[in-house]
């Protein structure tokens, strides 16, 4: 049993760790403060304490927040300068939403689990039960359809399906119809972000295509069709279009998320993007608070910085369109230059159902392959 | 820790051939199988297991004949061909290449160059092909906009470089290199008496290549044939890297059934295709293995 012992002391020793470590969080918080059942900032005593608590914690894990995209490489150091004392934690910048969900499942009970993730629609409704209710202050102005009514969900963020485009590498330097695209200018230059089968930004674009062609949100076939002519005009490129085919020419045009195309102007001067009036396919992303935040005041803190004046200000300078856009603009809080920067679009939103959204990958996973073949 | 019952052991003693004790031989292969068994052996039983499991977790052939629907057995069929076309090219074009250096001088610098060049290429799959081809021969590739400035569009019927075609034509890249380094082998096996044999008894070239060396060489090609089909139907970084859209083959199928956040997500299809590949992967490899030991039988 001697040689047991270092063992059973090293077990000890982690387990008076835990205790000690347990001990420090609750008693260095406010008493006034239970930040991991807190459902508002009041529950914390206002904002001044909910920081308090926050800056007890020392540290907050974000996941999967590329700072290329909506804003987040200004936003992050923002909310340090606002509340110092916060070290950031963020981890795999370029993941995917499932991933962010993955790494909370896997990360379960240690200091390194996310306390907060940015999710795809689709993702965060198939995963509810991970998430902790919470309002925040300015919970009145998120339109009821982009919340869940007891705060498990909100939505942050969103923007249109677009066409963005060189318009150097286009016949006119405009697009201004979709059958355009059709034409022998664009002999391969047009290319989605990703297949459709797999992306959901791809699978939208296929649907803002089908609905600009004369289908519906419940009708994807003719967007389907539309591709089919396009490989057969030899217009469309097989290829994931990123930023790095953007910056080296090899998808000149590309049907994407408008918030993300607009930053494409940094790397191709002069780049626009077409907005088709008649198919405004809106879609956002959703914040939400996991149960098990290691820093659960923190992960609170960051949810009401996101969705202040500043902070969705922040995401509109990004190009996204935040969702306290339409209060804030009758309460002139908007960063007006900002909104005017926004691509324009001129027609009424769709946004499509889970329902749709599933009848329309169905419909493609058995159609896809051989429209582009 | 050591009881007074057992004679104690004198550690500079040499172990004793047929000496008492258990035989320690097989220690020496054990890392070998407990590698296969980690990474070959429990994979494929997970293959298996999960190829037999329908969406409810109990026993079910749903995914098995969920193979036969269109998209599926479209991407079936592509790999197939695919694989068989830069099989037989790169075969036939990394045959004439080996035979040009078998018949050179032994310790030529022709011989040194091709062997080792062909080592390297013979490697060089993956996401480094695929963007090396789509720098030279893609739609904005220099070679294609050289061309283009000369008046030669080599995509003026649709860009065949993301098609079978393309796809072809860049696996036969790490095809024929290859082909030179298992077929030279048999190759070298060929030795000049026999056609010296031949040429006294009065046959002349066709003889020769008719009854000697087609016949020897025959089972060689054919072997080494079927390991680059199984090469290339094995291959999937090079493809994922170089066609992203609407899984072309069967790999990339897989791919997308396990990584789909549109809801597509099937790992149970996912593994029955799986399943399948390595079903045909076997086949191709049990003909290899025959057609190997035939080949030893004449040229050791």
């Amino acid at each position: 049993m001697k040689l047991s012992s270092p063992v059973r002391q090293l077990g000890l020793a982690a387990i008076a760790f835990v205790l000690v470590a347990a001990c420090g969080g609750t008693s260095s918080a406010p008493a006034s403060c239970s930040a991991k059942t807190a459902t508002s900032v009041a529950d914390c005593g206002g904002i001044d304490s909910l920081y308090a608590a926050a800056k007890a914690e020392g540290a907050l894990n974000v996941i999967a927040l590329p700072l290329d995209w909506a804003n987040w490489g200004e936003i992050i150091p923002a909310f340090k300068a606002k509340y110092p004392g916060i070290k950031v934690n963020s981890a795999n910048p370029q993941g995917s939403s499932q991933e962010e969900i993955d790494a909370i499942n896997q990360l379960a009970g240690t200091k390194d689990a996310p306390d907060v993730v940015d999710v795809g629609m689709k993702v965060m409704l198939a995963n509810t039960q991970l998430f902790a209710p919470y309002k925040v202050a300015t919970w009145s102005d998120i339109p009821a359809a982009q919340k869940e009514a007891s705060g498990v969900w909100f939505q942050d963020y969103g923007g249109y399906m677009g066409i963005g485009y060189d318009p150097t590498k286009v016949p006119g330097g405009t697009l201004n119809s979709i059958s355009d695209l059709l034409g022998s200018g664009f002999k391969s230059k047009v290319a989605l972000a990703g297949d459709p089968t797999i992306s959901n930004q791809a699978l939208n674009g296929v649907i803002m295509i089908a609905v600009a062609n004369g289908g519906s949100l419940d009708d994807v076939a003719k967007g389907v069709d539309f591709f089919k002519s396009l490989k057969a005009a030899g217009n469309f490129v097989p290829v994931k279009g990123t930023i790095a085919t953007i910056k080296s020419g090899q998808t000149p045009v590309l049907v994407e998320w408008d918030y993300l195309s607009a930053a494409h102007v940094k790397d191709v001067p002069g780049w626009k993007i077409f907005v088709p009036a008649n198919a405004t396919i809106g879609g956002y992303y959703a914040q939400g608070i996991s149960k098990g935040a290691p820093h659960p005041a923190a992960a609170r803190l960051w949810e009401e910085f996101l969705y202040s004046d500043q902070g969705q200000n922040l995401f509109l300078k990004g190009y996204a369109r935040p969702v306290r856009m339409d209060a804030m603009v009758k309460s002139g809080r908007v960063d007006a230059t900002a909104a005017a920067a926004l691509p324009k679009v001129s027609g009424t939103p769709l946004f499509p159902s889970q329902a749709q959204s599933a009848a329309a990958s169905a419909y493609l996973s058995s159609k896809w392959a051989q429209a582009i073949a | 820790m050591t009881s007074a019952g057992e004679p104690a052991v004198d550690p500079a003693a040499r172990p004793v051939r047929g000496g008492r004790g258990l035989p320690l031989t097989w220690l020496g292969v054990t890392p070998f199988f407990v590698y296969v068994g980690l990474f070959l052996v429990l994979p494929s039983l997970i293959i298996g297991s999960g190829s037999f499991t329908g969406k409810d977790g109990g026993l079910s052939l749903e995914n098995l004949s969920d193979i036969q629907k269109p998209y599926i057995a479209r991407a079936l069929i592509n790999s197939i061909t695919v694989s068989i076309a830069s099989a037989l090219a790169g075969a036939i074009a990394g045959a004439l290449l080996a035979y040009a250096v078998a018949t050179g001088n032994p310790h030529g610098v022709l011989r040194r160059t091709v062997t080792s060049a062909s080592g390297v290429l013979a490697q060089f799959g993956g996401v480094t092909l695929a963007f090396a081809f789509i720098a030279t021969m893609g739609t904005i590739g220099f070679v294609t906009l050289f061309l283009k400035d000369h008046g030669i569009d080599i995509f003026a019927n649709g860009v065949w470089l993301y098609e079978l075609s393309g796809l072809t034509l860049v696996y036969t890249y790490f095809q024929i290199p290859l082909m030179v380094l298992v077929f030279l082998p048999a190759l070298d096996g060929i030795r000049p008496q026999w056609r010296e044999a031949t040429e006294s008894l009065g046959g002349n070239t066709w003889h020769y290549w008719r009854c000697v060396a087609g016949p020897l060489l025959a089972p060689a090609f054919l072997g080494c044939t079927l390991l680059l089909f199984a090469n290339a139907f094995s291959a999937y970084a090079t493809v994922a890297a170089l066609i992203t859209q609407g899984s072309i083959v069967l790999p990339l199928v897989i791919s997308n059934l396990f990584t789909s956040e549109t809801g597509r997500a099937q790992p149970g299809l996912a593994k029955a295709l799986a399943l399948a590949m390595i079903v045909i992967v076997a086949i191709v490899m049990l003909l290899y293995t025959l057609l190997q030991r035939r080949t030893s039988r004449w040229l050791r």
